[in-house]
């Protein structure tokens, strides 16, 4: 508590500077003195933080208003839309109840993590004094609100900024007295009327366009997430197999996104228009496979639609037999004694050029489904549409390395490369090692063929960095739900709640078959909408519902173009909307100047969302980070319309750590921001291997050599630098049978409980690819490694890889059957190194945090759910571990300076232009990149690891603005002697524009490993960083 | 009821051509071999006589035109599948008007005509490999990426990935479809390559029959009410080590056809016909 009250003052304080500067040139000294509370009160506020999540998640809620009324506070014009957030928070106590309302344990969940979230947010303030541009966001939509409710507005405008600053604590206050009260100094300031201005705002109305062309309206408290809304529309449908589908929402540039059923649907909206439509977003490769009529049904009705809106192209048979298969689902058998008249069916809409021929055709081929059910018309029609070549397929604008002109489709087998119509390339997730995306360029590594020596990279340039994350995203979840198996069925329930964080519901289609063969209930009867509605709702639903999942391709993607904006274009929509918010970036600057430099370099299409991803990275950087993760929403909305303020805000971020470098930016920041923001990029990338035993041989732990982790050399500092860092994180554990349950008790361990059950089936994948990742990295470590002892375990023949020859390992020794002992283990080893690394984390967190936090609600909610969800004991890890180790700013793992190895990224768009010549590497060396890897290996368990198959278990990616994230797990079983080893290889992937705590980044994913895993040791730890030398791109 | 992509080989008419007397000296050709036409014609003959006695299909067989010195390679004049037919537009500028006959007669098979009316765009049939599950597209000397995408315009159904043909006159010089999901596939490094290609390009999978010939790799494939599969394949005289490969099938009525004249024109067996599948029901 203490450390909480301490950092609330701190808070008040920056919020104060903050409301008192009105320039930014005041804003400058503030942001020094910024600075200074920020490096030591930031790891306060993780702490902070910490306890806020765990004591307080009701009160969290409310807070995050309040922090929305700083922001505009802070900028003198955004203060009267301020006014709005105080109703909500009366709202609160009647919005808290309102979830339970519902009944479904899952949605009582989703509160915990809306709490979460807003204890988050309330940690916020903390952060918006440092960052005032993320608060920023939240003012307009508040404004907006403002506007609906002109009384508060006028109140609002009154008070003033004085007024703001009080409004900031009161609203704390709220949150304290509901809570623990621990927080009472905020109390204080709150003004009754604030609340009640709350509690009026917290309910919206949502208007979902189904997929029958109709309305669904329905209340949804406004800071619900997105699962919330899709639970209600599911439940209206009388749905079961919901992982198909999805909502979505056309966010300021009319482009249809993906509504995030784990971030809060208001951050994502980004304006006050709660227009959404429910459609298909995995479209299964075997519709008879599902379990439901009515799912086939829904499904049928989406395809209706997308064939007649051109988005998926067929021919004048194929039109004329889906359209007699609708017309015998819809009105049965035809009849011969009153025959429908041609201009009945001419009303409805089978496809884009309906002509009376194709009418004739499909009465004709009516009349031959007679005696056909409804339910098996459904099915024919999907039995054919379902062979389209186009069939699931997403498409998207993007450019090759040529500048030419191709679409992107990405689909259940993998990513599909369109010149025109032609397909001219195709990569199936197999092939696929990593996706990734920079600014606007999108991306694959690929898996060498057999002749080929080496992996290759393939790069597409996409319009703007938000059409290349939203590619990047639609991949990961692709790849997620088709590629993955599914967990066993006691962690699925727990897999709703996690998985719902980030990609998509959370099921992978091999769960949701398998929860959907569970359905145990009579087919549920349903009514069947004609083909008219369908057509009309083509016409009139024009908001949200013909576009998603096509929406870029739909229409042979020209409509796509149009909406599109070139690259230049971007940049200005960017800039614009920047220059609006430039008001409360410049309010923000001092705080962000730190950071600015860097911010600069991000450069607007940089501005990289979040996805959240369910994993551990997820924890890592999410828990930490709180006060940045109220942040994000309001920094999404910025980024897409206003690259300027984003920036700050990551800088801010950023620049917590990195403080030292901001002060001398700052005056500058804000003008030179523009020009500064293509410049730094990092990816970072962090394998974890993890193996666990089902015998256990011998006592194989990994003690992390708290020497292992010198101070990273590679500080985020180096603006200009692109960071790619690869941690590798290889855990020997020994499973003991116990240690999986336990696993499955904390959030983390949960993932791995679904993971380890496909395990075993899903060998068939190999981890190879990775693996040689690592064993290449390893090579070029071996310069930077530092010396580790490598204890041989004979035990563990098999696990480990990589040999000796990489010098920095980090040896665990754990026993494996007590996981009491592996806590400890963690706390010894990782400790050292924790201690520095989680302080570094703490302060990191902000830097995470608020790239994450742009995506908006995925950093808070993750750390919300992770807190919740989870057993107390994590969080409470976190917060001791960060709170020792705030002193030592902790690079658990730096490499020695990095040989300087440039990178040739060889862009392949066309396997013509391939074969001709395989030149296209000399054209496109994109990057010239700085490569270090450490490597740190506990002990030598195999050599032939690489061989061994492996399967892909999962990808996870988190993006924030800045920062994009990517985990991919592995895992390997396999016989030797009579033992079963199971070789978990994590692999994160950090990417960003701005510079990332290497170190930090690699503690918690060693952490988090350990955490996850009880049972398992850390065999290797190698860290990758490429750092881009100078922007020489484009 | 024919479903969407059912009925992979299940012809019911075949569109033939005669040869010309010009085509022993005019015809285009790769090589400089000279062309018996007598025994050009007697081979051409045989063929049309096992289409239309032995596998019972309805031949449409369009008269010569002197003019025409390659019509009788009906196959690059169009592309059928299903219920449309494109009417190509070939590479080669002396053939383009091989297309007039052969647009008739499809109507009058009451086909739906597309035709490849941008001048920008070449396709020949023979680069066009269809397997039942979606289109190959060859470019090479004759056709080009803007045929393709007509080619995929015309059969929206369908998948259409191209694949750089660097050798030989045609894609289906060296490979072609001996069943469904198998494809035959000739030794040689170019045919291999194309092979690879053609196999990531896919989403479905395929088995290949690698035959020593390249040449050897074009057949005709064919599935028939009472007959099943049906291959035409080269003879014992010409690939004697690639007939021991088509041996191998043993679910498949095989029928060497000789093919020794034409193929000095480059002429191949798929070369000589285009196949229909009318569906009477619909």
């Amino acid at each position: 508590m203490t450390t909480e009250a301490g950092s609330e003052t701190e808070v008040k304080e920056k919020a104060e500077e903050s409301a008192a500067q009105p320039d930014q040139s005041e804003t400058a000294k503030p942001e020094s003195q910024e600075v200074a509370n920020v490096e030591g009160g930031e790891k306060e506020k993780g702490k902070e933080k910490e306890k806020e999540g765990k004591e307080g998640k009701g009160i969290t809620r409310y807070l995050p208003t309040w922090f929305k009324k700083q922001k505009s506070q802070t900028s003198p014009t955004k203060e009267v839309p301020a006014t709005e957030e105080p109703v909500s928070k009366g709202v609160e106590g009647e919005e808290e109840p309102a979830p339970e309302v519902n009944g479904h344990a899952e949605e009582v969940e989703e509160k915990e993590e809306v709490k979460s979230e807003e204890v988050k947010e309330a940690t916020q303030p903390e952060s918006d004094s440092n960052a005032s541009a993320d608060t920023e966001p939240a003012k307009e939509e508040k404004v907006e609100d403002a506007t609906a409710k002109s009384p508060e507005k006028t109140k609002d405008t009154a008070v003033g900024e004085g007024a703001e600053e009080e409004k900031k604590k009161e609203p704390e206050g709220h949150v304290e007295a509901e809570t623990d009260g621990g927080e009472s100094q905020t109390s204080i300031f709150q003004s009754p009327l604030r609340l009640v201005r709350k509690n009026k705002m917290k309910v919206v109305v949502c208007h979902v366009t189904l997929l029958e062309g109709t309305d669904f309206t329905c209340e949804v408290e406004k800071r619900a997430k997105g699962q919330y809304l899709f639970f209600k529309v599911c439940e209206h449908l009388n749905l079961l197999e919901k992982d198909y589908f999805g909502l979505t929402y056309k966010d300021n540039h009319d482009e249809k996104c993906w509504l995030d059923p784990t971030k809060e649907i208001k951050r994502q909206i980004r304006s006050n228009n709660w227009q959404f439509a429910f459609g298909v977003k995995f479209y299964p490769p075997d519709p008879s496979q599902l379990t439901e009529d009515i799912t086939r049904y829904l499904l049928c009705l989406q395809l209706r639609e997308d064939v007649a809106s051109g988005r998926l192209p067929c021919s004048f048979v194929t039109h004329a037999l889906l359209g007699s298969y609708t017309l015998q689902a819809e009105l049965g058998d035809h009849e011969p004694d009153q025959p429908r008249p041609l201009d009945f069916i001419s009303q409805l809409t089978f496809a884009p050029n309906q002509n009376k021929e194709m009418e004739e055709k499909i009465l004709e081929l009516h009349k031959s489904h007679r005696g056909m059910t409804p339910a098996q018309a459904d099915l024919q029609f999907l039995e054919n549409a379902k062979k389209l070549s186009m069939y699931g397929v997403d498409l998207h604008h993007a450019k090759d390395s040529e500048g030419v002109d191709i679409m992107l489709g990405v689909c259940a087998n993998g990513l599909l490369v369109y010149k025109d119509r032609l397909r001219i390339n195709r990569f199936a997730w197999p092939k696929i090692l990593k996706i990734s995306y920079k600014r606007n360029n999108f991306y694959i590594k690929i898996r060498p063929g057999e002749t080929e020596q080496f992996e290759s990279t393939v790069g597409f340039k996409l319009q703007n960095h938000r059409s290349a994350k939203r590619l990047w995203k639609v991949c990961v979840e692709n790849h997620s739900f088709f590629r993955l198996n599914a967990p066993e069925p006691p962690t699925k329930a727990r897999f709703l709640t996690l998985g719902s964080k980030f990609r998509y519901s959370g099921r992978t289609q091999a769960q949701t078959r398998l929860a959907s063969s569970l359905i145990d209930r009579p087919a549920p009867s349903f009514e069947r909408t004609s083909s008219k509605r369908i057509s009309r709702s083509l016409d009139g639903a024009p908001v949200i519902s013909i576009t998603e999942a096509g929406s870029e391709t739909a229409e042979n993607g020209r409509d796509h173009r149009l909406e599109l904006h070139s690259d230049s274009k971007a940049e200005e929509v960017d800039l614009s909307p920047a220059d609006v918010e430039a008001i409360p970036s410049q309010q923000s600057p001092g705080r962000a100047e730190p950071a600015l430099s860097q911010d600069l370099d991000k450069t607007q299409d940089e501005v990289l969302k979040h996805q959240a991803s369910i994993s551990q990275l997820k924890r890592s950087f999410m828990e930490a980070p709180p006060p940045s993760p109220p942040q994000p929403n309001q920094w999404e909305k910025r980024l897409t319309s206003s690259p300027a303020t984003i920036r700050v805000q990551q800088h801010q971020v950023v620049s917590v750590p990195q403080t030292e470098a901001a002060s001398a930016d700052n005056a500058s920041s804000e003008t030179k921001e523009p020009a500064k923001t293509t410049e730094v990029e990092i990816e970072e990338t962090v394998v974890i291997q993890e193996v666990s035993r089902a015998p256990k041989p011998g006592v194989v732990t990994v003690t992390a050599d708290p020497t292992a982790a010198p101070p990273a050399e590679h500080e985020p500092q180096d603006q200009k630098v692109k960071v790619e860092e690869e941690a590798a994180l290889a855990e020997v554990e020994e499973v003991s049978p116990v240690k999986p349950e336990k696993a499955s008790s904390d959030s983390e361990s949960e993932e791995e409980a679904e993971y380890h059950p496909n395990v075993p089936a899903s060998i068939s994948q190999s981890q190879i690819p990775e693996e040689k990742e690592e064993e290449e990295q390893m090579k070029e470590e071996e310069e930077e490694q530092q010396q580790a002892s490598a204890p041989v375990v004979p035990s563990l023949p098999a696990e480990v890889s990589q040999p000796a020859e990489e010098t920095s390992q980090e040896e665990e020794e754990e026993e494996s059957k007590k996981e009491e002992m592996e806590v400890e283990e963690k706390k010894d080893d990782q400790e050292e190194k924790e201690s520095g690394r989680e302080t570094e984390d703490s302060t990191d967190d902000p830097m995470v945090t608020p790239e994450e936090a742009p995506e908006g609600l995925m950093v808070p909610e993750e750390s919300a759910e992770a807190g919740p969800t989870e057993d107390l004991e994590q969080p409470k890890m976190n917060g001791e571990a960060s709170l020792v180790e705030v002193d030592p700013r902790p690079q658990v793992i730096c490499c020695s300076e990095p040989p300087v190895v440039k990178t040739e990224m060889v862009t392949i768009s066309d396997t013509f232009a391939a074969q001709k010549t395989e030149i296209a590497t000399k054209e496109v060396p994109i990057v010239h990149t700085e490569t270090k890897t450490i490597t740190y290996e506990a002990a030598q368990l195999d050599g032939n690891s690489d061989g061994e198959p492996g399967v892909l278990m999962t990808a996870q990616t988190i993006t924030s603005e800045s920062l994009c994230t990517t985990t991919t797990t592995h895992i390997t079983k396999t016989l030797k002697g009579g033992l079963s080893e199971t070789r978990i290889e994590k692999r994160i992937v950090i990417t960003g524009d701005c510079d990332i705590d290497h170190d930090q980044a690699l503690a918690q994913a060693i952490k988090e490993a350990k955490e996850q895993h009880p049972d398992m040791s850390v065999t290797r730890v190698v860290v990758h960083k490429e750092t881009e030398l100078a922007e020489e791109e484009d | 009821m024919a479903g969407l992509m059912a009925g992979f080989g299940h012809y019911t008419h075949a569109v033939v051509r005669g040869i010309p007397a010009s085509l022993a000296k005019e015809a285009l050709r790769t090589s400089q071999a000279e062309v018996d036409l007598t025994r050009a014609r007697t081979e051409h003959e045989a063929y049309v006589e096992v289409l239309r006695t032995r596998l019972g299909l309805g031949v449409v067989e369009l008269p010569a035109d002197e003019s025409l010195p390659d019509c009788v390679f009906v196959e690059d004049a169009a592309v059928v599948c299903g219920e449309t037919a494109l009417i190509t537009r070939p590479g080669a500028e002396s053939r383009r008007r091989e297309t007039e006959v052969m647009k008739e007669a499809l109507k009058d098979l009451n086909l739906n005509i597309v035709e490849m009316t941008d001048e920008n765009a070449t396709l020949d049939g023979g680069d066009v490999l269809f397997t039942g599950r979606e289109f190959f597209v060859g470019l090479s000397k004759r056709t080009n990426q803007r045929g393709a995408e007509i080619l995929a315009d015309a059969f929206k159904d369908y998948a259409v990935s191209t694949v750089p043909v660097l050798e030989g006159l045609h894609l289906k010089s060296f490979c072609s479809m001996g069943g469904p999901g198998l494809i035959i596939i000739g030794s040689s490094e170019p045919a291999q390559k194309a092979l690879k290609i053609m196999q990531q390009m896919s989403d479905h999978r395929y088995d290949k029959l690698t035959v020593p010939d390249d040449i050897a790799a074009n057949c005709v494939y064919m599935n028939l009410p009472n007959k099943g599969h049906v291959l035409l394949h080269c003879t014992a005289e010409e690939f004697p080590e690639s007939v021991k490969v088509f041996e191998k099938l043993k679910d498949h009525m095989l029928i060497p056809v000789s093919n020794m004249e034409k193929v000095k024109v480059d002429g191949a067996l798929t070369c000589c016909s285009v196949l229909i599948s009318k569906n009477p029901n619909i």
